[in-house]
Parts: structure tokens; sequence; C-alpha cells
């Protein structure tokens, strides 16, 4: 929904009408434009996908979607807000393992522990902080609220005191590192590095049938629209404006009475909540959730989607992330060094010759056909980017 | 008494490690700002020239000390290839280059996966740095560990030195001044900015180096290594060495200390936690360049 890019944050002074409406309403237009787009995408989810691809190539499906989950988050966060949070891996994870948590206790019974304690533990009963997960109700709002919540504490911490740019992305890095060193420390209640495997039911569906597969894609399909639709309306609203505000010139927005931390912190976390989201609906499409796919490297991975997609657009995301994890496997499958060059490659070209990602061709194009329609040029005004040259830290 | 000294070594030993994988970085995020996240395959290049050399070198000693400057000169030359190619082009958007330099970092990877083989390879240690150092008390310090202190702290007092004496150094410390100003007063900032970072990278060769006596040298290596050395000097505070060497060694005894008291695990995260925390305090590092610029 390029069409509806907001008004760029004008350096001149716009003495804007006191209770006027809200900055560039989304018009008739442009909502039923939008209106038509996620009918289209509804149609191509759940009609199309399901009756061309093979059950395999959906479940694969499901899986990139779930990817795509967490990217619309970082498209928030980072596109909206200029967050670049490295450790997403982190929120993935933690929605995945309450998840998993709870399906592996479901899998055992009343009473039961899950298999791989007895493999390795010398422990006789549940630990404490295991057993609230074997209730549904617990651990189904857990899924979301506690990486919301990790994300509230870490936010509230770092952002007040305007810690930002590379120095959050280093500590968001560092957030994702501790917790895969943590998980793989604590062998014996997490399941260490293989994680939490071999997954069998979902809410006493068994997940070995394809039906019940099926279903799983469609939660996912349903969930990854809603997310949209709710992004949508977050961007279009006036708190999307400010948070775009506060990326382009934090100071300038706090010389004009908001809190950049408070705006900060809601897009952190809103992004962190998505990534909960993601990670607790992979695991029942993928039937595993380990260390290894929540670390530094997979956190990273999900930046690119973004990256390549169009970091502050609403779709470039989501197509991003699908595309660069399909391209993934289809590469891999054939030829696995190939892929990490090509995926190096596409950081670099991507992010440092085409930093809109590929929305901004589509852009360009437009542009070019319909003649002079405001299109946001660059992603940092060019004050900013004056700003950024110049700034060293004030004492 | 002698676990307290036998710990208080351990910790600054890991801070040897530390200070010598950061010091570079220092150099490099302190005067471009400039995120470089391939610096830990510039530490893997120079733990592999350790090994091509001994391929060649068959004294363990002799490579080692031929090593060094190779070393130094290798991962230097790979910096200014990256400094004039990519980030030359990114000094004004620091995240970017972050990305950028992640994307060269991963295909420096699989460039090392496909010349060396994906497996770990180890290189001799010299005998020399393969006993121990008994010290009264009953307490035993490595060789290898001692000589990767002195190494740090030789590289620590080198680098000092020439910020502070050569021509070079007054210059490089404009430059992270006040760059605009070095500009106008007639220094050359972009090779300014060339030349530090090739010395930065080539501290990250020296420190490669450092690391095959400790253990073997892989193509994944220099991802466990960077985010380390970044909270280093993000918590020491950018645009000084001073404040790095302290926070190294601070982190090293922490770390240290956590190990002995819990796990190696948990004192990762009590590391981080206290790093948070620390920043609570002082967000800008533990020193600060002060300067009247408005930021």
């Amino acid at each position: 929904m390029t069409a509806v890019t907001p008004a760029p944050p004008s350096t001149a002074v716009a003495p804007a009408p006191a209770g006027a409406a809200p900055p560039n309403p989304p018009g008739r237009r442009s909502r039923l434009r939008t209106a038509a787009g996620f009918a289209f995408g509804a149609a191509l989810l759940f009609a199309v996908a399901p009756l061309v691809l093979s059950d395999f190539r959906l479940a694969l499906l499901a899986k990139y979607l779930c990817v795509a989950m967490v990217a619309v988050g970082i498209g928030i966060a980072w596109g909206r807000g200029g967050m670049l949070t490295l450790g997403q891996g982190v929120f993935f994870g933690l929605g995945g393992y309450a998840m998993a948590m709870h399906l592996k206790l479901a899998d055992a019974g009343p009473g039961g522990m899950p298999d791989f304690m007895q493999l390795y533990g010398q422990l006789d009963e549940l630990p404490l902080w295991w057993r609230p997960f074997a209730s549904p109700w617990f651990a189904l709002p857990a899924t979301v609220l506690l990486p919301m919540a990790v994300a509230f504490g870490l936010g509230s911490l770092v952002f007040r005191r305007r810690v930002r740019g590379a120095y959050f992305a280093i500590l968001s890095q560092a957030l994702a590192a501790a917790m895969v060193i943590l998980l793989i420390g604590q062998q014996g209640t997490t399941g260490g590095t293989n994680g939490l495997t071999d997954i069998k039911g979902f809410f006493g569906y068994d997940l070995d049938d394809p039906v019940n597969q099926r279903m799983v894609y469609f939660i996912i399909a349903g969930t990854l629209l809603a997310l949209l639709a709710l992004t949508r309306q977050l961007i279009h609203s006036r708190y999307g404006e400010l948070l775009v505000a506060v990326r382009d010139g934090e100071e300038r927005v706090r010389f004009l009475g908001y809190d950049p931390a408070s705006v900060k912190l809601v897009a952190y976390v809103v992004a962190a909540g998505m990534a909960g989201l993601a990670g607790a609906l992979f695991v029942p499409a993928v039937g595993i959730i380990s260390p290894a796919l929540i670390g530094i490297v997979p956190s990273i991975e999900f930046v690119i989607g973004v990256a390549v997609g169009g970091r502050a657009t609403l779709l470039g995301p989501v197509l991003g992330a699908v595309a660069v994890a399909w391209a993934r496997t289809a590469l891999s499958e054939r030829f696995p060094g190939t892929w990490t060059y090509l995926q190096g490659l596409l950081f670099v070209v991507v992010v440092a010759f085409l930093p809109g990602g590929l929305a901004s061709l589509w852009a360009l194009a437009r542009r070019r056909d319909v003649g002079a329609r405001p299109v946001r040029r660059g992603w940092l005004p060019a004050a900013r980017r004056r700003a950024e040259r110049t700034e060293v830290p004030a004492a | 008494m002698t676990v307290l000294f036998g710990q208080l070594f351990t910790g600054i030993s890991i801070g040897a490690v530390l200070l010598l994988i950061a010091l570079g970085l220092a150099l490099t995020f302190g005067q471009m700002n400039v995120i470089n996240m391939a610096h830990g395959e510039f530490i893997m290049a120079g733990a592999y020239t350790t090994y091509v050399l001994q391929q060649s070198i068959t004294g363990a000693g002799l490579s080692l000390v031929v090593a060094l400057p190779v070393a130094f000169v290798v991962a230097g030359a790979m910096g200014v290839l990256l400094e004039v190619l990519l980030i030359r082009r990114l000094y004004a958007r620091p995240l970017d280059t972050l990305l950028v330099t992640w994307g060269v970092s991963l295909m420096l990877q699989q460039l090392a996966r496909d010349v060396f083989g994906s497996p770990n390879v180890q290189t001799r240690a010299p005998e020399l740095l393969t006993g121990n150092v008994a010290l009264p008390g009953g307490l035993t310090i490595a060789n290898n560990r001692l000589f990767i202190l002195a190494l740090a702290l030789a590289a620590v007092a080198a680098l000092t030195l020439a910020l502070r004496l050569t021509p070079l150094g007054r210059r490089i410390r404009a430059v992270v001044q006040n760059r605009d100003l070095a500009a106008v007063s007639g220094i050359a900032t972009s090779r300014v900015d060339r030349t530090t970072f090739f010395l930065g990278s080539g501290l990250a060769g020296v420190a490669g180096v450092a690391l095959t006596l400790l253990g073997p040298i892989g193509p994944t290596m220099g991802t466990n290594l960077i985010i380390d050395a970044f909270l280093v000097v993000v918590v020491g505070g950018i645009g000084q060495l001073k404040g790095s060497v302290m926070v190294a060694f601070a982190l090293g005894v922490l770390q240290a200390t956590g190990e002995y008291l819990t796990t190696l695990s948990v004192a990762k995260v009590i590391v981080f936690v206290a790093i948070v925390a620390f920043l609570q305090w002082r967000p800008q590092g533990l020193f600060t360049l002060r300067t009247r610029s408005l930021a």
C-alpha cells in the first residue's frame, strides 16, 4: 500500500489548524484499495495457496509466514521507528518456548514430564517454572505477554537513558546471545542445544495428520492478515506519525513536548509481541523450537527480509521475508555454500545501494508513470543525515 | 586466598583477550562511528594466517613471531579494502553500515569454509608457551595466558604512544574530536579514516594470532567474539582507549567471578545485566569525549 505513504515530516514551520483532522487521513479511495488488497491477499493465502501447493510446500509456506510476522514487527520498530533491533529472535524464542512447553506438557499428560527431562536430567519432578505452562490459560497469553514484558523491561531502561542507534542494536544483539547461552547452559530444563523437539499434538489435534497441518496453516495465515490490518491502523494513526517523527528527529519531537522514549517503547513492545506470536505459531507448524532458531544469526536474518522488501512500508517486510526464506530453501537445497554468499551479497547490495528495498523500485516506477506524485526521497531527511554524520555523544 | 588470586588472574586473562579483540574496534568505532561487523572475520583472518604460515615455517615459535606482523598486514589490508569499497559510502548511515558489514562477514565466513574446510583446524603452540609458571603460594599461571596479557598490554602501549606522539596520531585524534574542524584545518580526513581502519583491522589480525594459542580456528570463530568486543567498546565509551582497557578487565573479572560462583551460562547473563545496569548510570559509556557540539 505504497500509495498512502505518510507525509514527510515537514521541516518548514507548517501552521496546523487547531483541532484539524488527523494528519494525512486515509482517503476513501485508498481505503477501498486497502480493502481490495486485503481481500486479494486473503484469497491468495486461503484459496489459491492450499489448492496449488502440495502439503509439504504448504507447511513450508506456513513457516515463512511466521517469519513474515516477525518481519511486520521489525518493520514497525526499525522501518517506522528507526530502532534496528537485532534481537527479535529472543522474543520469537520466548513465544516459541512458551508454546512448546505447553504442548510438551500436554503430550506428556497430567502429572507427566517431557521426554527429554527423563533423558538428560536427574530431575524427579517438574521444575517449578515449568508448572504454570501446563495450563493453556497461562501458556497462550504468555506467548505474547512474556516477550512484551521483556521488551518493556529492556526498552524502558534503555530508551529512557537515550541509548539509541548502533548502541541499541548491539545491546539487542547481546540479549539474543545471552538468551541462547542461557538456554544451552540449562540443558536439563530447557532441552539445551536440541531445544524442544518432537511435538506431536496441538490442543488435542494430531500434528502428523496433514489435515491438521492445514488447519495450522490457516491459523497462521489468518493471524498474519490480522497483524497486517492492525499494523496498517497503527501506522496511519496519530501515533504512527509521531513514531516516524521520532525516527527522523528525536530531539525535535522532545522539544515539542512529547516523550520520545515512550513512543519508541510502544513500537518496540508491539514488535516483540508480534515476534512472540510468530514463535508460538511456528512451533505447531514446524514441530521444534531450539536455540539455533533464535540466536544471533537467525535474529539478523529476520532483518534481511525486511530490508529487501522495504523497511518502512506495510507489505514490504512481509513480501521480503517470504521471498528471502523461499530463496533460501530453494537454493540451499541444491547449493548450500552458494546461498551463504548470496545472502551476504543481498545484505550488501540491498542495504548499501537500495536502502528502501524493492518497494522503492516500485515507488520509483510509479513516480515516473504518474508524474508529480510526492514520493519520499531517501530514508533520512538531509538534515538528519548531516546531523548523524557529525554526531558526537554529548557529555 | 589462592582461589581468590587464581580467579583474579583468570579474570584478567579473559580481560586481556577481550581487550585484544576490542582494541581495533575502539579505534574504528571511535573514529568513524562505524560498526564493523566483519571485525570478527578479520580476527579469523589473523588466526588462519598463523595456520597457513605454520604449513611452511615448521618452527612453532618462529612462525608465531612471523605471524604477528603478517597477520597485522593481512587483516589491515582487508580492512582498507572494505573501507574503500563499502564503508566510505555509508558514513552517514551507521545502522546500514552494520548490516552491510554483516553481509561481508557472512561472505568471508563462507570463503573460509570453502578454502580451509568447515572443521576447525589447530595450530601448534611453541613449547615455551605450553607450560605453567609456578608462583609462590601454590599458584600456577599458564604461559600462553601470560603471553596474551603481555601482547594486549604491548598493543595498548604501542597504540597509545602512536596516538599521543606521532603526527598521524594527532591527526586521528583531531578527526575523532571534531571531523569538520579537522577538515577545515587541512587534514585529509578520508585518508586519516583509511589509515585508522588499517590500524584497527590490523589489530584484529594480531588478536587472531593470539587466539590460536587458546583454541581451535574455525570459520565461525568471529561471530562469537564480535559481540563481546562491541560491548566492551560501548561500555567503555567511544573516542578514548582507556575506557575500553578498564572495561575489558572489569568484564573479564566479573565473568570469571560469575563463572566461579555459578556457571558459565549464568555468568554471561550476569555480565549482560550488569552492562544494561551500567548504561543506566552512564549511557554514553565510562569515559566520554567532552565536546561542545550539540548531540
